[in-house]
This record gives C-alpha cells, structure tokens and sequence, in this order.
C-alpha cells in the first residue's frame, strides 16, 4: 500500500470521526434546551410561593425527563456502543446537569438520596457498563455535588419563606452525604475539585441551623411538624 | 461590625450539637453503604490507571531506546546484529503492551486511553522506524495492529497476573493503536529520519539523504491531505513535520549544489557545519 493510500484511508476514518461527533453533538444540544428548561423550572422553588407548589412543579419536572429519555434514546443510536468513553466528553456535562436535576426532583419529593440505579432509571439509561449507556459514576458523583450547593440556597431560602423546620432537615442530609463523600479517594481532578466546594456548604447550612437555634425557632419548627427531633 | 459578629457566631457555635450530628450519621444507612461501594469501584479504576501509566512510561522508554539503537545502524558496519537486537528490544516491549491489553480485557479502552495513549505513540515511532530500515517504506497501521494480537502461549506471565479475575477469558489478546495514536507517532518518526538523513551524510552516504527527502514529502503530503480533519495535536506536529522536511530538502540541494564542486571525501566535512547549525536550531537533546 502506497504511503497516500494509507493516509487516505486514514482520512476516511478520521472524517468518519467528525460526522459521528456532528450527530452527538446535535443531540446533546437538545438535551441541553431540555435541562434548561428543567433548571428553570425547578428554581421555582427558591421563591416564596414556590413553597407550595413543590409536589406540581416535580409532577411537571418528571413529564420533562420522558422527553430526556427519547433523547438519550436517540443519543444511543449515534455511536458504536462500545466506545462510550471515546466520545464520553461530548456529554458529560449535560449529564452531570441532568443527574442534578434527577436528584434534585426525588430530594424534593422523598428527601432522600437518589441511588445510582435511580438515576439510570429516570434518565432511561443503565447503570452498569456492561449493559449499554450507562451513568459513569463521576458524572453521579459530580450531580451529586450540584446538589449538594443547590439544598444550601434551598435552606436559606426556606427561612426567608418561613419554612423553618426544612433547614434542619436539609443539614441531617447534607451531613449524612458528607460523611459518605469522605469515604472516597479523590484524584486531583474536577470531581476531587467539585467536592472542595462541599464544606462552604455544610458550613452555610450550618450557619443556618445555627440562626435559627438561637432564636428558637428550630424548636417552634420541630413542634410545628409534629416534633421530628 | 459584622466581622465581629461572624467572630462571636463562630465562638458561640454549638459544637456538642455540631459532633452530635456527625455521630448521627449511621455507618450503615443506604446512602453510606453506597458510597462504600464507589470507595471501591474508585479505588480500583484509579489503580488501573496508575498501573497503565506505569506501564506506558516503561513502553516509552524501551522504545526511545530502540530509536538510539537504531540510530546506530547506519554508522556501524554489523547491520545485521543491530536490527536483531532492535528486534529483541521490540519484543520486550511488546510483552509490556500484551500486559496492556490484560489490563484492558473487558474494559473501554477509551477510558484508559489517556494513560497509554504516549507509550504507543512511542512504540510506533520505534517500529516504524526499524520498518523503514528494513524495507524503505511506512508501515501501515494494520501491520501494526497485526503485531499487537497476542495469545496465552507464554504462561509464566499470564497465570500470575490474570489468574485470579479473568479466569475464563478468551486466550487472546488484542490492543488496536488507533489511528491518531498512529499519525502522531508518524509524525515523530520524520524527525528521527531527519536525524537519520544529516548523520548518513557525515557517513558520506550520499543516496539516503535523497531517498529519504522523496520518503518525508510523501508523509508530508499526505499529512496535508488530512489536514484540520484530525484532532489538534495532529495539526500542531505538521508545523515541526516542515521543518524537517524543510531541512532535509535543504541538505539535498546542498549536496546537489556542492556535490560537483567539492571532492567526495570532503564532502563529510561540509556536512559536519552544516549539522551542528542544525542541531542548534533545533535544540533537541
């Protein structure tokens, strides 16, 4: 084979390359305009009112992840399944978003964590490599720390509402997830990096706590709801 | 002010209650049970990390290795034993690969990409070298792979490493050099065959420099072909790609200049000037 053959063919592949990360990247796009639409939607919560539309506003977030789950379905369909991870970039970072904003519906809704599995469920996707498209465990991690912030502005807003019993609620959480960050070993990369950000807020939300006890009104808040302390 | 609020807050914190919550946290709720588990799955993908890095460092080495040794072949008179010796040295370096691909059975290479990703680019450029020494030619990336599927023959290695988790895995083993992985090692080998070009003249070899010019305007070509369709690294090795060609091209017209005027045995030390300009220019160690 001639030497501009074999850089022929080459070419071949490498522009083969190109139209396979075209195709994603127009799928991305419209995941993107989806969770932009989740994201504003959900931040609802953070006004006054908001408060008690939580239920209806994750109703209506739930029906936008079936539009998500047609989307990663077609995102499928764009690469050989086999190489998730050499085109992982290109959606990595909607779905860290989308990982967010699932977590941040069943925080709402339940108050717990949402699992790995869940997650892979909700978005239509699995959580095992072996199975498909699956949910890298960083981008669930990093989701997770999206989240994490977020509840600290939900606490503070909370009080601005007059919810005061949530702030107690959202600090056992923050707590609980702390400890279990703390479990891993983080390389020096953007995961290791999002994590640094994890204590400024288990600390805002315990400047939180820590106003509201002072004043006593954790203790009027934990009577209100039926004394959960 | 407010700072000193911030300072009596601190004060006052409550820490009993603070380290009362931390206690709260039970050890083995659903939420600390998992994330036990991602300790776990963590801690062993950065592990392969750091072992396909070692790997691939070791890969570099050797191969650089092969490339000085290489080097050698056209001043010295015994060809032969060099490119045999080259050849061992390549077999040792292929074992590495074959732990490689071990490490990657049943994994996205891609994933893992980044930490072999510079060890192969040295192997080809040490492969494709000798392959040029040998035949005058490139080699394509197919042979390349070709060399890089490996089988269970050898145990010694195979039964202490993968004996444990892989146990029912296929008793072959293959690692694909991917294309671009290909194009950047091809684009070092041009700088070592302008290395090779400059030292055949000092050798008074005046045909090489010829071949090798037509060989490296070839690669050229063919990288324009590809152009900005490849990634950016590919892109940025044309520009040192020019270079050497550039030189190359330059030495042929002075031995076609200065050939006819200047007696053969003299010819060396036109050269040898003309070199260390080079090698300043270059700066390469």
């Amino acid at each position: 084979m001639s030497v501009s053959d074999m850089f022929a063919a080459l070419q071949g592949a490498l522009g083969q390359d190109q139209d396979i990360r075209e195709e994603i990247r127009k799928v991305v796009q419209a995941l993107e305009q989806t969770a932009r639409e989740m994201l504003t939607l959900l931040q609802g919560v953070h006004q006054g009112p908001g408060f008690q539309h939580i239920p209806k506003k994750c109703q209506k977030a739930r029906e936008h992840f079936s539009t998500v789950r047609t989307q990663m379905e077609s995102l499928k369909t764009k690469f050989p399944a086999d190489q998730y991870y050499r085109f992982h970039e290109h959606w990595r970072f909607v779905l860290q978003r989308l990982v967010f904003l699932a977590a941040f519906v069943v925080y709402l809704e339940s108050e717990t964590l949402v699992t790995r599995e869940a997650v892979a469920e909700i978005l239509g996707i699995e959580a095992d490599r072996e199975r498909g498209f699956h949910l890298d465990i960083e981008d669930y991690l990093s989701g997770v720390l999206t989240l994490a912030s977020e509840l600290a502005r939900l606490a503070v807003n909370s009080v601005t509402a007059g919810d005061y019993s949530r702030p107690l609620r959202i600090s056992a959480f923050i707590n609980e997830l702390d400890s279990g960050f703390r479990l891993l070993n983080l390389k020096n990369d953007s995961l290791r990096k999002r994590y640094d950000g994890l204590k400024y807020d288990v600390k805002k939300i315990e400047e939180v706590v820590y106003d509201l006890s002072i004043r006593g009104l954790n203790k009027e808040a934990t009577a209100g709801a039926g004394g959960e302390k | 002010g407010s700072g000193g609020f911030r300072k009596r807050k601190h004060d006052n914190f409550p820490h009993g209650q603070r380290r009362e919550e931390k206690e709260n946290v039970n050890p083995s709720s659903p939420l600390m049970t998992s994330f036990k588990s991602f300790q776990l799955e963590l801690d062993s993908r950065h592990d392969k990390y750091e072992r396909l890095v070692k790997l691939s460092r070791d890969i570099t080495i050797e191969s650089k290795r092969t490339i000085f040794l290489l080097h050698r072949f056209t001043s010295a008179p015994n060809g032969e034993e060099i490119l045999n010796e080259s050849e061992v040295k390549l077999d040792a370096v292929r074992r590495k690969i074959k732990q490689v691909a071990q490490e990657l059975i049943g994994e996205d290479m891609y994933q893992f990409h980044r930490a072999i990703s510079p060890g192969l680019q040295e192997y080809v450029e040490a492969v494709s070298f000798q392959y040029f020494i040998k035949t005058r030619s490139l080699i394509s990336v197919e042979e390349i792979n070709k060399q890089l599927i490996f089988t269970a023959e050898d145990r010694e290695e195979t039964t202490n490493k993968t004996s444990d988790s892989h146990e029912k895995q296929p008793h072959t083993w293959s690692l694909k050099v991917t294309p671009v992985d290909y194009l950047l090692g091809v684009a070092d080998l041009t700088g070592e065959l302008m290395r090779l070009c400059i030292s055949s003249v000092g050798n008074g070899d005046i045909d090489t420099p010829f071949e090798l010019s037509q060989f490296l305007r070839q690669i050229y070509d063919g990288f324009t072909f590809i152009g900005n369709t490849g990634p950016y690294e590919v892109s940025k090795k044309l520009y040192t790609l020019k270079q050497s060609l550039a030189k190359v091209e330059n030495a042929c017209y002075t031995l076609k200049v200065r050939g006819s005027e200047i007696p053969k045995h003299m010819l060396a030390d036109v050269f040898s000037t003309k070199t260390e300009l080079i090698d300043q220019d270059e700066g390469l160690p």
